[in-house]
């Protein structure tokens, strides 16, 4: 027998290397530790209460003392937007998960279904794609009521039809591809065959479509906030907060200004840890 | 296949969509916890008993859910919604009235998003490496920006502190200028990275390679050719844009304090006045279907290989 | 007189990159190309032929640098040239014919357009005349109905025509020098022999043709002068004839013995006389049809009729679109046939239920095209044959050391075991594609052009495997494959398809010596004349 001459495909392996993280990637990790800090035990980051008004110490500009400055009842708005952390992770985060979660049962029912389930569930799907994602979270909330859970789901629902696409598009390669079909002409059992080969080839890449959502959830989390429809005032969520100071622009820019500020660096970071994610498993799933 | 049956069949499948987006609209309000009745009337109004009943007929709120939900199809494809709860006008009427400010901030976008997008682009996609990195931090983080924020902030930079453009709606161009910014800029982001993507992609194209075999000048190559390929994922973004316009003048109308159907809804979400949702959600489906149909016509204008398939010979 | 040469290279090197990662893809190369002659560049993937042949026009790329201790282009010093340069003498004076016109010319635009670009941009004729131009270049390619066809888009146009259409596009500016990156690669068989009397015609007007081809037949065809690449360096150069029929390198040598017929017919087993005893495989009346676009009806099969027996090797032979893969799903039980039957051992096969079939399904294993995507990324290649091993009931304890015994019968060491199918290389791929097609001890094979993702010297070693397999373990095979040369070289019996229908079958020799359908006839005049040629007188040349 003849050696195996490596032959040039191979040479392109470097390819499907790991991409190092960079320095933009590191930061955005550092922040994002930061974050979870500030929204598991935000007293180590701010001491003081966020709810506690002082209107004496209203509107004060950012000094030593307050950071961030105060607002319109006195609130220190550094401390405000610590706390506020952990309102809009988890509305992202716990959205992020459960529309993942809903879009994987509804996209791989579709998948695995006959030719009138996939049809019946993708018009579905396409019925609700065809909404703007604020509506339907709108219509939601006249179902769960305003608030930060009510947000959530909102939130979750808004984003589900569209992964439920890309779910069912995906297991649909996989269903169709060289190794199922493998497996099949091994005579390997189908629910075994749905375990083994479709739910993790098509789990990996929604994992990462999700890490990349995150950010967008985080913003559609505030932006509900923000229209009074999740966490209510006085809760420091960022969105809400900006609907508080929103009438006080003209004397008190810093009221508006640093939550905001947190919430873009919060979707920055997510999203460039997010594509790093994506980068790096993209060898692996790359058709 | 004819041209008309080619119509034909494309609207039915338009149809399609808007009347299962009004039945899932229908359905999810029927989950609605709570007595309509004191959407209607208030919820800490007073109503005796024949009062409520009263109302329930006006409303056709006592008949059987399937009647009511014939009802709806029928005021749906005849275009009327019925009475608002609220503000005890016809819903048709209601939204009529708020339509243009909204049309003007949707159509202002719609043209500057896309401009924005192919002129940054152009201008990046050059032989050196740092316009395009440059751009490519400030699109993520104009991406990653809320557009409230955004708006909020344009507000107090340049209404605020510059005072060079006015706070609220006064009516004339001046005061559509920063809400139509807010709406287009993420938008406009998006759709470079997807742009640049493209055009990239379609410089590594092997047809490229043959362009400049030619002795093609690279401007010419770079948008005679490519430029016309990296449309192409853009136009795929036709849904989501759509639905980020219409989401997104909710939002802004609401920082710019400006009238339109955005506001309606989040009012009528806020109080509850159904008919009014159920008005917004079917126009909604509508104006998403006439923008799929035109992206369709977009596609078919771009990609001959889209176009009705005739002629292919053989050799 | 000294005629000067077009193209005039000395000492050329290509890397791209820098630094660590740099790739020297060219190294230190040299050659000349006349007018009206033809050079080849020949060697395999990776050889670097490719980046010889951009940096000729000054398209090696943004990461290339190209070094040379002479490189005239159109009789001037290309060193010296600037993009400016580069720009007027490209299409002006060295022309580009890539592999696969279907994206070698812009998809959105009409080639009329395409062609007059080139026109315009050398101004070689005022806008006004562009149209004549057009109509006037396609027929000189050989383009039917110019007119029409110049307002059509590629994508409208069939393999052939739309080649021509690239040719005439290359030419339109009146380059003396043609470059023709594997020009031929995409084309069927048929197809490619009309697009190659093209090129020859070009060369017999004057025009200097650079060839680029992993295909010995192609340069056989077409080439004056023979250059074999390996690795970024001409290892051998010189009159085609003398390279081909007197290779001095070992690596042409090998590149020789690698092209599919230049074998002999190794010895076989004798088949199975027919009735010996009952078919493993008999396939009644075959019909699939599918649905196509807009409510039409394809019919992919249209009735087909054959048996296979144990030890038995039958070829499949077939354009793409022929019907050749939807019956090897058949075979493999992924199809269900809309008419007739396939009987396995005798027993229903086609129309049983999975349930029956499941336990069943063992006895025929599939070696596919593209082992990449037939292998779920995520599993090492342990994981890979051990799924196959457990599907046949090999109990867990013993799925180690079968999987090693099975990578050493298809030549691969057990280090391999831990990778991933993305960092293996394409003939590894297919080694371990058919260990795991060994595993569950199948009696059947379907080998669905196994070999022609691989480069010719990886083929050759693969078609060797397959081989002695078959002949090791009494195999029947099902073998697909566009590629005469190939099935000549494995199989016993062959079956001719032409859209759905079998035209001609019986044993390879007799196909091959006398065909009886024309179908058979053209496919086999596409042949490359060496391989035929050897075919006619095995065993004894040049071993």
């Amino acid at each position: 027998m003849t050696t195996e001459q490596v032959d040039p495909a191979s040479r392109q392996r470097p390819r499907f290397s790991r991409p190092l993280p960079g320095p933009a990637v590191l930061l955005s990790a550092a922040l994002l530790a930061l974050l979870l800090v500030a929204a598991v035990h935000p007293a180590l980051l701010a001491a003081g209460s966020p709810t506690d008004t002082d209107p004496l110490q209203a509107l004060q500009a950012p000094d030593a003392a307050h950071l961030f400055g105060t607002d319109q009842l006195g609130r220190d708005v550094f401390t405000r937007v610590v706390h506020g952390a952990r309102y809009s992770l988890s509305i992202g985060a716990a959205a992020t998960a459960a529309g993942l979660v809903i879009a994987l049962v509804w996209g791989l029912v579709a998948a695995l279904s006959g030719r009138f389930g996939d049809a019946v569930l993708m018009r579905a799907a396409d019925a609700l794609l065809a909404l703007p994602a604020l509506l339907l979270a709108l219509l939601v909330v006249l179902i769960t009521g305003k608030g930060v859970s009510g947000a959530t789901i909102a939130v979750a629902v808004g984003i589900a039809p569209g992964f439920a696409r890309v779910v069912r598009a995906q297991a649909m390669v996989v269903r169709r591809s060289g190794y199922v079909e493998s497996a099949i002409g091994l005579g390997v059992r189908r629910p075994l065959i749905v375990l083994r080969h479709v739910l993790p080839n098509t789990v990996g890449p929604l994992l990462v479509l999700g890490t990349i959502t995150l950010g967008a959830s985080i913003s559609t989390g505030a932006a509900l906030s923000y229209l009074g429809l999740g966490a209510q005032p006085p809760t420091p969520e960022w969105g809400a907060m900006l609907t508080e100071g929103q009438g006080f622009l003209h004397q008190a820019w810093w009221i508006a200004l640093f939550p905001g500020l947190m919430l873009v660096c919060t979707v920055v970071a997510v999203t460039v840890v997010g594509r790093h994610a994506q980068a790096r498993s993209e060898g692996r799933y790359a058709s | 296949m004819g041209a008309v049956r080619l119509v034909a069949v494309r609207l039915v499948s338009a149809a399609l969509v808007v009347w299962a987006a009004a039945t899932c609209a229908f359905l999810v309000l029927q989950l609605i916890p709570g007595d309509p009745v004191y959407a209607i009337v208030g919820s800490d109004a007073l109503v005796s008993e024949e009062q409520h009943e009263a109302i329930r007929q006006q409303y056709g709120l006592d008949e059987p859910l399937i009647v009511q939900y014939l009802a709806y199809l029928g005021r749906l494809a005849t275009g009327r919604f019925g009475d608002s709860y609220q503000l005890q006008q016809p819903v048709a009427t209601v939204l009529a009235d708020q339509l243009w400010p909204t049309v003007q901030l949707a159509l202002g976008a719609t043209l500057l998003a896309p401009l924005l997008a192919v002129l940054v682009t152009v201008a990046t996609s050059g032989r050196a490496n740092w316009p395009r990195r440059v751009s490519a931090v400030v699109e993520l983080v104009v991406v990653s920006t809320p557009s409230f924020w955004l708006g909020i902030m344009l507000l107090t930079i340049f209404s605020f502190r510059l005072g060079w453009l006015p706070v609220a709606e006064t009516g004339d161009f001046a005061s559509l200028i920063l809400p139509t910014i807010t709406l287009a800029l993420p938008i406009a982001a998006v759709l470079t990275q997807v742009l640049r993507e493209g055009l990239l992609g379609a410089l590594e194209q092997p047809f490229v390679i043959t362009a400049r075999a030619r002795g093609l000048p690279e401007p010419a190559v770079r948008y005679r050719h490519a430029l016309r390929h990296a449309a192409l994922p853009a136009l795929t973004l036709a849904g989501w844009f759509t639905g980020t316009l219409l989401g997104g003048t909710v939002i802004v109308e609401n920082v710019f304090a400006r009238s339109g159907i955005g506001r309606v809804t989040l009012q009528a979400v806020g109080d509850r006045d159904l008919p009014v949702v159920q008005g917004v959600v079917a126009l909604s489906a509508v104006v998403f279907v006439a923008a799929s149909a035109l992206v369709d016509v977009l596609y078919a204008v771009v990609d001959p290989r889209l176009r009705k398939r005739t002629g292919v010979q053989a050799a | 007189m000294t005629e000067q040469p077009l193209l005039d290279v000395d000492g050329l090197h290509v890397r791209f990159g820098a630094g660590a990662t740099q790739v020297h893809a060219v190294r230190a190369a040299s050659l000349r190309l006349y007018a009206g002659r033809c050079l080849a560049l020949v060697g395999e993937s990776g050889s670097g032929k490719s980046a010889l042949a951009r940096s000729l026009l000054g398209l090696a790329g943004p990461t290339a640098s190209v070094t040379a201790d002479r490189l005239r282009v159109a009789g001037q010093d290309a060193l010296r040239f600037g993009p400016r340069d580069w720009r007027r003498i490209r299409g002006r004076h060295i022309g580009l014919v890539a592999q696969d016109a279907l994206v070698a010319l812009d998809p959105l635009r009409p080639i009329g357009t395409e062609i007059t670009e080139s026109l315009l941009a050398h101004r070689t004729v005022p806008r006004s005349q562009a149209a004549d131009a057009v109509v006037g270049l396609l027929t000189r390619v050989g383009v039917p109905e110019p007119e029409e066809r110049a307002r059509q888009y590629v994508h409208q146009l069939s393999g052939g025509l739309r080649q021509r259409a690239l040719i005439a596009s290359a030419i339109a500016a009146g380059p003396g020098t043609l470059i023709a990156d594997e020009p031929t690669t995409a084309l069927d068989a048929a197809v490619q022999a009309r697009v190659l009397d093209l090129l020859a015609e070009l060369k017999e007007q004057g025009t200097g043709l650079l060839l680029i081809s992993h295909d010995l037949a192609v340069v056989e065809a077409l080439a004056d002068e023979v250059a074999v690449m390996r690795a970024g360096v001409i290892v051998e150069s010189g009159p085609t004839e003398r390279v081909l029929d007197d290779p001095r390198h070992d690596y042409t040598r090998e590149l020789l013995a690698a092209v599919p017929g230049s074998r002999p017919r190794p010895a076989r087993a004798a088949p199975p006389a027919p009735g010996e005893d009952l078919p493993l495989l008999s396939v009644t009346g075959a019909v699939k049809h599918f649905a196509g676009g807009r409510g039409a009806r394809r019919t992919a099969v249209a009735g087909v009729d054959f048996t296979l027996r144990a030890g038995e090797t039958l070829g499949l032979v077939g354009e793409s679109g022929s019907g050749k893969t939807t019956l090897a799903r058949m075979v493999l039980g992924l199809v269900r046939p809309d008419e007739g039957t396939v009987l396995l051992d005798g027993l229903p096969w086609s129309g049983a239920p999975e349930r029956a079939r499941r336990a069943r399904r063992r006895t025929i294993q599939l070696i596919p095209q593209d082992p990449l995507s037939a292998f779920d990324p995520r599993w090492p290649v342990s994981r890979v044959i051990g799924e196959a091993l457990a599907a046949t009931g090999v109990p867990r304890r013993d799925r180690l050391g079968h999987t090693v015994r099975l990578l050493e019968r298809v030549g691969l060491a057990p280090d391999l075991l831990d990778r991933r199918p993305a960092a293996l290389s394409g003939g590894q791929r297919q080694r371990v594609a058919i260990a795991r097609a060994l595993a569950p001890e199948p009696r059947l094979l379907v080998c669905d052009e196994p070999v022609s993702a691989l480069d010719v010297s990886v083929q050759a070693q693969v078609l060797a495997l397959l081989r002695r397999l078959q002949n090791e373990l009494r195999l029947a095979t099902l073998f697909i494959s566009h590629d005469l040369a190939v099935v000549r070289e494995v199989c016993d019996r062959v079956l001719v398809m032409k859209d759905g229908r079998v035209v001609e079958s019986g044993p390879v020799e007799d196909v091959f010596a006398g065909p009886a359908h024309p179908y058979t006839r053209s496919l086999l005049d596409a042949v490359p004349k060496r391989a035929r040629r050897i075919s006619r007188e095995p065993a004894q040349e040049r071993l």
